[in-house]
C-alpha cells in the first residue's frame, strides 16, 4: 500500500518503512497528536478536590467506596489541596458563608479545571429558598455540569463525570 | 502505651500561633471551622466557627405544613434520616394525641436502629480513614450499601428516606423486604467481627486513640453531652431506657458504657452500640413477622394520606388526598418536647402549635452541636494531630450543628 496524503499519492513510500510514519501524519502532527494524548490523559485521570459540604457528600463518598468504584473512571483519587486537583464536585449546599470559600479554593486549583455541581442545593439552590443559601453555585463561578438529585445516587455523578469526560477532549489544548 | 498524653505546660511562650482548621478540610466531617491557638505543636485553645451550612431548617417549620417539613429533617441529620424522621413525627403525634399502632412501631424501631447502625458505619469508616486505616472505610462502606438498599426498597431512596409519616409510615413492609432484611442481619455481625479485627489490636489506631481527648464524667453532664459521648465516660443515660419511646422496652438489650472517656472509649462504645443495635433489629423483625397482618397506619383520613391507588378510585379518598396535600391537618395550641436517641445522641425537637396547620416555632435540640462544644476541653493540652481524632470520635454532623 503506497501512503496517500491531502497532496495526492506519494509513489515509493511503502507500508512499513519509516518514510511511510513519518509522512503519513497529516500537517500539525505534532500538536494534533500531542493534544490527542493530552486529552486521553486528562480526560481519564480527573482528580476530584476533596470538597464535602453537605448530605451529597456522603454519596459522593459512596461514589468512591467499593461498590460503585469510581477509579474505574480515573476519579477516585480525592485531594485535599486544590492545586493538586483538576475538578471540583460541589456536593451540597452552598451557604452564603461558604460561598467566598468555594470560590477561593476554585480560584487556588491550577488550570485547566472543571465544575460539577452535584445536587440541588449547589444547582440551583433546591429545597432551600432562603436568606442563607446560594441560589445555585453559578454565581460564584462557571460550571460544566449539572448532576440532579437530592442527593443524586452514585450512578447519576458517575455519568455526570462519563459526560465531562466526552467534553474534555473537545476544547484546544494549545 | 498508658503513658500519660497530655503534655504539661512548663512554660508559657511569648508567642503563639492561630492555624485555621476548615471549613475545607478532610477530617472536620464537612464545613466545621476551626480555630486552633498552638504553643509549638500543643493546642491551646480551640474555637469552633459553626454557620457554614446554615439552611434555616427551623425558620422553614414555621412556613411548611407538617407533612411538608418531613424531608427537611431527612437533611438535618444526613446520617441517619429514618431517626430524624421518627424524631420529629413522635413529637407532632404527641401534639395531636395520636397512638399509634404496635405494627408500626416495630418497623420505626427497626428502621431506626438500622439507621443507627448505618451512621455508626459511616462514623467507623471516616474515623479510621482520618487515622490512616483505607481498608475499613471500602468494608464499612460495603455495609452501609446494603442498608442503603433494604431503605430503597421499602422507601423509595436510598439516601434521603422522607419514610415517616405523622400517624405511620409512607407505605407498608412485605415479605420479600423482611427476607431481604433477614439476610443483611445474618452477614452483619461477621462483618462487625472483621472491623474489630483490623483496629482493636492496631498499635497504630491504639496509639491514635488511648488517652486522647479525656472528659470526665461530670465535666460531660456539665457540657450537656449525650449519646454514645456521655455513655464513654460512664454515664448510664440512654433516652431509649430512661425515657422509653416506641418498642425498646420489650427488647432484651444492653446499654454499653465505658469509663475512661478517652477517644477508644468513644469508638468501643459505638462498636458495641452496632452490636446492640443488631439485637434489636432481630426482635423487631421477628416482631414484624408476627404482626404481620395489622395495618401499620392508624385508621383517621383526616392526618394520615390514602392509599394512593384509592385516591384514583374513591371520591372520599381523593377529597382527603386533597385536602391534606393542599392545607394539611391542624394540630391544636400545644407545646410539647419529644426526644428520641439517635445516633448522635439525644435529638429533641420542641413543637408549639398555635392551632394552624404549620407550627408557630420548632425547636431542635441537635445533639451533633451541643456534643462539639466540649471540642475544646477534650483537646487542650494535645497535638496538632490528635484534634483529628478527638473530631472523629465525637462524630459531629454539620448539618445538624448548623441546621
Amino acid at each position: 500500500m503506497e501512503l496517500t496524503t491531502g497532496a495526492g499519492t506519494i509513489p515509493g513510500v511503502k507500508e512499513g518503512t519509516s518514510d511511510f510514519v513519518t509522512l503519513q501524519a497529516p500537517e500539525h502532527a505534532l500538536t494534533k497528536t500531542l493534544s490527542d494524548a493530552i486529552a486521553y490523559a486528562r480526560r481519564n485521570s480527573i482528580w476530584p478536590v476533596m470538597l464535602g459540604l453537605s448530605c451529597c457528600a456522603i454519596e459522593m463518598m459512596g461514589t468512591a467506596a467499593a461498590r460503585y468504584d469510581l477509579s474505574r473512571f480515573g476519579s477516585e483519587v480525592f485531594r485535599p489541596s486544590p492545586r493538586q486537583a483538576d475538578l471540583i464536585i460541589v456536593a451540597g449546599t452552598v451557604t452564603k458563608k461558604m460561598a467566598p470559600v468555594v470560590r477561593r479554593i476554585y480560584d487556588q486549583m491550577a488550570d485547566p479545571k472543571w465544575v460539577i455541581a452535584m445536587g440541588a442545593c449547589s444547582s440551583c439552590g433546591g429545597m432551600y429558598n432562603v436568606y442563607s443559601v446560594l441560589q445555585g453555585m453559578d454565581e460564584i463561578c462557571p460550571v460544566d455540569v449539572y448532576v440532579p438529585g437530592c442527593p443524586p445516587r452514585p450512578e447519576a455523578l458517575i455519568y455526570g463525570i462519563m459526560q465531562l469526560q466526552k467534553r474534555i477532549g473537545k476544547e484546544p489544548v494549545f | 502505651m498508658a503513658t500519660k498524653r497530655i503534655v504539661e505546660h512548663t512554660h508559657q511562650s511569648m508567642e503563639s500561633m492561630s492555624l485555621n482548621m476548615g471549613p475545607q478540610h478532610p477530617s472536620t466531617h464537612g464545613v466545621l471551622r476551626v480555630v486552633l491557638e498552638l504553643d509549638g505543636e500543643i493546642i491551646t485553645k480551640a474555637t469552633c466557627h459553626l454557620g457554614y451550612l446554615h439552611r434555616a431548617k427551623e425558620k422553614h417549620a414555621e412556613y411548611k405544613t407538617y407533612h411538608q417539613f418531613i424531608p427537611y429533617t431527612d437533611r438535618m441529620d444526613y446520617l441517619s434520616p429514618m431517626s430524624n424522621n421518627t424524631g420529629y413525627v413522635m413529637a407532632v403525634e404527641k401534639a395531636l394525641g395520636v397512638e399509634i399502632t404496635q405494627r408500626c412501631v416495630y418497623l420505626r424501631t427497626l428502621l431506626c436502629e438500622l439507621a443507627r447502625m448505618s451512621s455508626h458505619l459511616l462514623w467507623l469508616g471516616t474515623g479510621a480513614l482520618e487515622l490512616g486505616a483505607m481498608t475499613v472505610f471500602l468494608w464499612a462502606f460495603t455495609q452501609r450499601e446494603k442498608i442503603y438498599d433494604i431503605f430503597e426498597w421499602i422507601a423509595g431512596h436510598r439516601f434521603t428516606v422522607s419514610y415517616m409519616r405523622v400517624g405511620g409510615v409512607a407505605r407498608g413492609d412485605y415479605e420479600e423486604w423482611r427476607r431481604m432484611v433477614r439476610e443483611f442481619l445474618d452477614q452483619f455481625m461477621n462483618a462487625h467481627r472483621e472491623f474489630e479485627t483490623m483496629l482493636n489490636q492496631n498499635e497504630i489506631f491504639l496509639n491514635r486513640m488511648m488517652d486522647i481527648g479525656h472528659i470526665s464524667g461530670e465535666e460531660a453532664i456539665s457540657m450537656g453531652l449525650s449519646g454514645p459521648s456521655l455513655r464513654a465516660s460512664g454515664i448510664d443515660y440512654d433516652a431509649r431506657k430512661d425515657s422509653p419511646y416506641l418498642a425498646y422496652e420489650e427488647f432484651d438489650w444492653e446499654v454499653p458504657i465505658e469509663t475512661k472517656g478517652d477517644c477508644m472509649a468513644r469508638y468501643l462504645v459505638r462498636m458495641r452500640e452496632m452490636e446492640e443495635s443488631w439485637k434489636i433489629c432481630n426482635q423487631a423483625l421477628d416482631a414484624l413477622e408476627k404482626t404481620k397482618n395489622q395495618p401499620a397506619n392508624i385508621d383517621n383520613p383526616k392526618i394520615i394520606y390514602p392509599p394512593k391507588e384509592n385516591v384514583k378510585k374513591s371520591m372520599e379518598d381523593l377529597i382527603h388526598h386533597f385536602l391534606l396535600a393542599s392545607e394539611g391537618f391542624k394540630v391544636p395550641p400545644a407545646e410539647v418536647y419529644s426526644c428520641i436517641e439517635a445516633p448522635k445522641g439525644e435529638l429533641g425537637f420542641f413543637l408549639v402549635s398555635d392551632g394552624g396547620p404549620r407550627a408557630y416555632r420548632l425547636g431542635v435540640r441537635s445533639p451533633s452541636f451541643i456534643n462539639l462544644m466540649s471540642l475544646e476541653k477534650m483537646s487542650i493540652g494535645h497535638t496538632v494531630s490528635d484534634i483529628v481524632a478527638i473530631i472523629a470520635s465525637l462524630d459531629p454532623v454539620l448539618g445538624e450543628v448548623d441546621r
